[in-house]
């Protein structure tokens, strides 16, 4: 057993193999401490390619895809106008409000058999949730991969350019929405008992 | 039957010489020869099992006999979560099950959707499609809550008239014996329930047999 390099070791390693790789640490506060890597979804399956083909990472095997849906959020902070008031020039409190756009994300943990060491986490987020929710499929790299990015399509909607088979895969073909989005409403009539719920 | 009349059955009986109505026979017959379908959605399936072996042996009452097949069986034991994926499937079973037909719902699921009920994918109740005789609470039950089920559905089999305005289902031509099985929607099941008998099962509230 090998031990597996720091994140921002694997960081170093991605970009001096990959160029032009956008790679950012996610750090995780938790005990647990699984920082995460984003990758820039234009050299996402390069970097997936060169994470399972190195020689001392080996990750070969991916364990687990999974979806996050992120809600656009609001974000305030207080800062200081100047402003004319009456001829006076004072400062002024003012609240400015950013929106910051909600993306969908994918999870995508590795580990290797060989070297058995793991997880390295990889995470590849869409530009919003409305859309532009594509990411490339890494599917081609990790086969393992494609039930699962065929569920987080199911029920995040999270459109896996160079998937070979994307389809629905736990809900019907004809079904729209997608469940376990968080702004997903169930059917009205699909909660009520008619005569007992007004 | 009037009570002398009882009396004086008893009597004969004493005397070796049985006497029956047809009523009483045709529902002695049935009552103690019910065959379930074999047919198990999820972890009271397994309860459903247990009651089957040894140990509570549902042979004690004439339905040990599980059929493979929904033509041949008197009883369908909806045990477990109906999915909405499982629910056309589930119906079309009954469906093709012969008349008289019985239907126990075993366990929360069955009955409601239970811990699934706020889910996206659990249909809430097989009631919502399909006329319950019986609904078991539990989660799973256990198999002597199926066994006082299945008494439960005896009873009631055995309190049917085979004639008069309050005979059963299956001897009333004008009466339904398949129900029209849902189809998958855009954002569900299509209908969401079959009125005639989710509503209908609403009006006559569940009586709880002891």
């Amino acid at each position: 057993m090998t031990a597996l390099p720091s994140v921002e070791d694997i960081k170093a390693q991605i970009e001096a193999g990959v160029p032009g790789a956008a790679v950012t640490v996610i750090p995780n506060g938790s005990p647990s401490a699984q920082h995460s890597l984003q990758l820039d979804r234009e050299h996402a399956v390069a970097v997936a390619i060169f994470l399972r083909d190195h020689a001392e990472l080996r990750l070969d095997y991916c364990s687990l895809v999974t979806g996050v849906d992120w809600l656009d959020t609001e974000t305030s902070e207080k800062i200081k106008v100047k402003k004319v008031v009456d001829g006076v020039e004072s400062e002024v409190d003012e609240v400015r409000k950013t929106k910051v756009p909600g993306y969908l994300e994918a999870v995508y943990h590795l580990f290797s058999m060989e070297k058995k060491h793991g997880p390295v986490i990889l995470r590849l987020r869409t530009a919003n949730r409305t859309d532009q929710t594509h990411v490339p499929s890494l599917t081609p790299v990790w086969r393992s991969a494609e039930f699962q990015e065929r569920e987080a399509f199911d029920l995040y909607g999270i459109v896996f350019d160079g998937h070979s088979d994307l389809r629905r895969i736990l809900m019907w073909d004809g079904f729209v929405d997608h469940p376990m989005r968080k702004d997903y409403v169930p059917p009205a009539d699909d909660l009520l008992h008619p005569g007992v719920h007004a | 039957m009037a009570d002398d009349l009882k009396e004086l059955k008893i009597e004969l009986s004493k005397n070796g010489i049985f006497t029956t109505t047809l009523e009483e026979i045709y529902n002695w017959g049935r009552k103690n020869s019910v065959w379930p379908l074999t047919f198990g959605l999820a972890c009271c399936a397994i309860e459903m099992i247990a009651t089957t072996m040894a140990r509570y042996d549902l042979a004690r009452f004439g339905a040990e006999v599980f059929r493979p097949s929904p033509r041949q069986a008197d009883l369908i034991i909806v045990s477990g979560t109906v999915t909405k994926k499982m629910a056309p499937q589930v119906v079309r079973l009954y469906n093709q099950m012969p008349e008289p037909k019985y239907v126990i719902a075993m366990g929360a699921c069955a009955i409601s959707g239970g811990p699934f009920r706020d889910g996206y994918n659990v249909l809430k109740g097989i009631d919502r499609y399909i006329p319950v005789d019986v609904h078991i609470p539990g989660c799973p039950p256990r198999p002597e809550a199926l066994i006082h089920a299945f008494m439960t559905l005896q009873k009631k089999i055995d309190a049917q008239h085979i004639s008069g305005a309050d005979r059963p289902r299956h001897l009333q031509a004008d009466q339904p014996s398949e129900f029209p099985v849902p189809s998958f929607g855009p954002h569900g099941l299509e209908p969401a329930q079959n009125d005639e008998v989710f509503v209908a099962a609403l009006n006559n509230p569940l009586k709880v047999i002891q």
